[in-house]
């Protein structure tokens, strides 16, 4: 059913799917979103979404089974403390995506924020996965337990950074996938790099140069045909890739195996028949892996 | 390109030219004192071995008669409790040490420990430290001639407590001749009596003593909380008592989960951990905690300092909002924070954020492990932010929005009382709790080795502690504290739990200096009304 959201309030918008769930709805065009909160929090079971304009803040929070696509960007916390389900985003999405969440998927077309992925964790038979289409700002994977973050870097341009700094601090589950379309130049320019030291003077600097841009809601919701251009690129400069650099004190970067194409192919494809996208050309990007050291990493901190 | 561990380490300290952040630590052993003597009388020892089997921390072993190693011994009493011929002593360690009052036995030991091992002093159970006690400087008033007291036994009182936010009026309409109310109530918690237990989770507590307690919880028609570790099946049925955490690691948060409960807690801060998180050990991650907290068995249980989604009062409205649209708004929703110097404005923006109860922890509040060091230094008294929060509610006009529980080293039914007197709506208590299921308080709960079947996950030390039995103790306890505040009220001359809450006037102060009476807005004994 479509409802226009037009000048309501997130609260009656919110009880009216509710009631029209309660009712048997399971199909909901929600028309003129612009910035209400928490669309499908805490919703359960088989139910789907489209959403036409910008949803706001905590998009799916809780939520446990449905499918959101959003024809636009979305804002901060999609899918905070997911269970399951699937949230497609045609544009760009804000900071703290997938906090905390245990299962489902996030597609994102675009790029992420800051804060992406901070305590997924796995469970049972549920494996959390988020794939990023652009870039993803700092501390992407922090405290990160368990599930998949993949970052595609699609649009990304030479000089532009594919991950923020802090990448997988904590981290002591899952893993994190990034792809460089054009390695070579980008681990050169600095890509790849992370800031050494928590304490490290130069941080904020950092930031305000060669830092990451944040998507604001204000973006194209269409990133833009970059697959063409970035597809063609060869994978180059593998061996400049600095373990350190990229994934911190906790964990560790290598490039990926066949395995591990083979593990992250499905949300590819998936990724691909979303925003109908060929898979070709996002193969043959340069993928590494990153993986925690320890699933105790604090286990050496105390007395005994 | 596989590298391990120490070459990474390695690597990427020479990589940025700077020392790494943690530098590599070895064991150096070094002599300590050992805390206990532990001595067994072998003219009365019956040599039945059950010292062996019962002590959790394998202190002792069996060579043609007890032998103890006294580097594992914690005091907890186990031992001596099972010792059928009452055999055995515990005494503290008289070793004589040149006695320095800067550098206490406590300061020499701790000392010690960290050169020998490099690492952070854990500590469990409530700051240790010979702070003051501000309950022991408060004294209640009683009646005398001119206002006749009442009597408990004669005459009904009323201890029923409601927790929530209460609406700024009440407008009454007319249907049909008939009185009611104009608008719908928010959602209110309601309790026998103005008493909580404290969130302890499944995982920092056993399953048998979560269970007794939320057991417990239901006879006495008052609220558990399941701290931040998920709903186990066994207590699922006490849910409908339970106050549900979400806190920063989000352990078997989901839909259900906060349905099932009565009212739902964001935990920003502990009173025994102010703004650190939570470090449940890998080891501890057993089949069925794992299944509770919903993450991978032998993991840690990481929870981040902050949680990453509130940085500001405006995110924690969108969180307290984003709950009660998961439970379309039929729960009450708690925010718990630890008592620190700003706690009065922290307040009022936890009560504008839309927060319908605060739960406000002490320093002194309990905790099954932190660091030593934060557990001892950081935070402030109850008593204080107690007294500084309702007063500041009060003069924003904002006190009806929220209830307040009060918590953190609440010892009896009279340091309940005088927490009502100050403003509290109701208090919390855990430390009270463990003792009445037959805790020692020998403070090692972070060993996970509890003797007692308490604080562990060791299935034959869990299988100690009889839920059953337990939840009797408990039950007794707040039999015992409600008769005693009943007691308490009618020598007061009142008859509800109402007629005290935040009535100062009916508290006086004993030596304690003029700023910290003031604070508590309490006059000294000796002044009349």
């Amino acid at each position: 059913m479509q409802i226009d959201a037009s000048n309501l309030h997130y609260r009656d918008l919110n009880q009216r799917i509710r009631q029209e769930i309660a009712a048997g709805e399971k199909r909901f065009d929600l028309l003129n979103v612009n910035g209400q909160r928490y669309i499908a929090d805490g919703i359960r079971g088989d139910i789907e979404f489209d959403i036409h304009g910008v949803p706001g803040n905590d998009l799916g929070a809780f939520m446990d089974g449905p499918t959101i696509r959003v024809h636009g960007n979305a804002q901060d916390v999609v899918g905070n403390t997911m269970n399951s389900g699937r949230i497609i985003v045609h544009g760009h999405a804000g900071d703290v995506l997938g906090y905390g969440m245990r299962g489902g998927e996030l597609l994102v077309r675009g790029d992420v924020g800051y804060r992406v992925g901070i305590h997924m964790k796995a469970f049972g038979e549920r494996q959390p996965v988020v794939v990023a289409g652009g870039r993803a700002g700092d501390f992407l994977g922090e405290y990160m337990a368990g599930g998949l973050l993949i970052v595609l870097g699609l649009g990304l341009r030479p000089g532009q950074r594919l991950v923020g700094n802090w990448c997988a601090t904590g981290m002591h589950g899952g893993s994190i996938y990034l792809r460089s379309p054009h390695a070579g130049s980008e681990v050169a320019s600095g890509g790849f790099r992370r800031a050494t030291s928590a304490k490290g003077p130069h941080a904020g600097s950092e930031v305000a140069s060669g830092g990451f841009r944040r998507a604001t809601s204000a973006g194209s919701p269409h990133a833009g045909s970059e697959v063409a251009s970035a597809g063609g690129q060869r994978p180059t400069g593998q061996s400049e890739l600095d373990s350190a650099s990229v994934a911190g004190e906790f964990a560790r970067a290598e490039p990926a195996t066949g395995d591990d194409r083979d593990r992250i192919r499905p949300y590819l494809e998936a990724f691909c028949e979303a925003f109908a996208l060929d898979l070709e050309p996002l193969l043959r990007g340069h993928f590494v892996r990153i993986a925690p050291l320890s699933h105790r990493p604090f286990g050496a901190k105390y007395a005994a | 390109m596989s590298r391990s561990p120490d070459q990474h380490t390695e690597l990427r300290a020479s990589s940025s030219g700077l020392p790494a952040r943690r530098n590599r630590t070895a064991r150096a052993p070094i002599y300590r004192p050992r805390d206990f003597l532990w001595e067994n009388d072998a003219e009365r020892c019956g040599r039945c071995k059950r010292c062996v089997q019962q002590c959790g921390f394998q202190a002792i072993s069996w060579e043609d008669g007890p032998v103890v190693d006294l580097a594992k011994c914690v005091g907890c009493h186990r031992c001596e409790a099972f010792c059928p011929q009452e055999a055995i002593t515990i005494r503290p360690n008289p070793q004589y040490f040149r006695p320095h009052p800067l550098w206490t036995e406590a300061h020499r030991r701790n000392l010690w420990l960290q050169a020998e091992t490099g690492g952070v002093l854990l500590a469990a159970m409530g700051n240790d430290l010979p702070y003051p006690v501000l309950w022991d400087n408060l004294l209640l008033d009683a009646c005398q001639v001119t206002n006749p007291s009442i009597d408990p036994l004669r005459e009904p009182m009323e201890l029923r407590t409601f927790l929530g936010r209460k609406p700024d009026r009440v407008p009454l309409v007319s249907r049909q001749g008939e009185l009611g109310l104009g608008e719908e109530l928010p959602p209110a918690l309601e309790l026998e009596t103005p008493l909580l237990f404290a969130a302890m989770s499944y995982g920092s507590i056993s399953l048998p003593a979560q269970k007794a307690i939320a057991m417990a919880a239901e006879e006495c028609g008052i609220m558990w909380n399941t701290g931040e570790g998920g709903l186990h099946p066994d207590v699922r049925p006490y849910a409908h008592r339970a106050f549900v955490q979400c806190a920063s690691g989000r352990f078997g948060v989901h839909a259900d989960y906060l349905n099932a409960g009565a009212a739902v807690e964001i935990k920003i801060g502990q009173g025994a951990k102010p703004g650190i998180g939570g470090h449940l050990p890998g080891e501890k991650v057993s089949q069925a905690i794992s299944e509770t907290r919903m993450i991978p068995v032998g993991s840690d249980a990481l929870s981040p300092a902050p949680q990453h989604d509130i940085y500001s009062i405006e995110d924690l409205r969108q969180l307290i909002y984003a709950l009660k649209e998961a439970t379309d708004y039929q729960k009450p929703v708690s925010v718990k924070i630890a008592a620190v110097h700003n706690v009065a404005a922290i307040a009022s923006g936890i009560v504008r954020a839309g927060a319908d109860i605060i739960y406000l922890d002490g320093f002194r509040g309990g905790t099954g492990a932190a660091p030593t060091i934060i557990r001892d230094h950081l935070g402030i008294p109850i008593e204080i932010a107690l007294a500084v929060v309702d007063q500041q509610l009060r003069e924003e006009g904002i006190r009806n929005q929220a209830s307040i529980i009060a918590a953190g080293g609440i010892r009896s039914s009279a340091d309940a009382a005088k927490a009502i007197a100050l403003g509290a709506d109701a208090v919390a208590v855990g430390t009270a709790a463990l003792l009445a299921l037959g805790c020692t308080l020998c403070q090692r709960c972070y060993t996970g080795r509890c003797s007692w079947g308490i604080t562990t996950q060791d299935p034959a030390l869990t299988r100690r502690l009889d839920p059953y039995l337990g939840s009797q103790r408990l039950i007794n306890l707040v039999r015992a504290w409600s008769a005693e505040l009943e007691e308490i009220l009618g020598a007061m001359g009142v008859n509800a739990i109402e007629s005290l809450r935040g009535s100062r006037e009916r508290l006086r102060t004993v030596g304690l200096d003029r700023p910290t009476a003031d604070l508590l807005g309490v006059k000294p004994a000796g002044v009349g009304a």
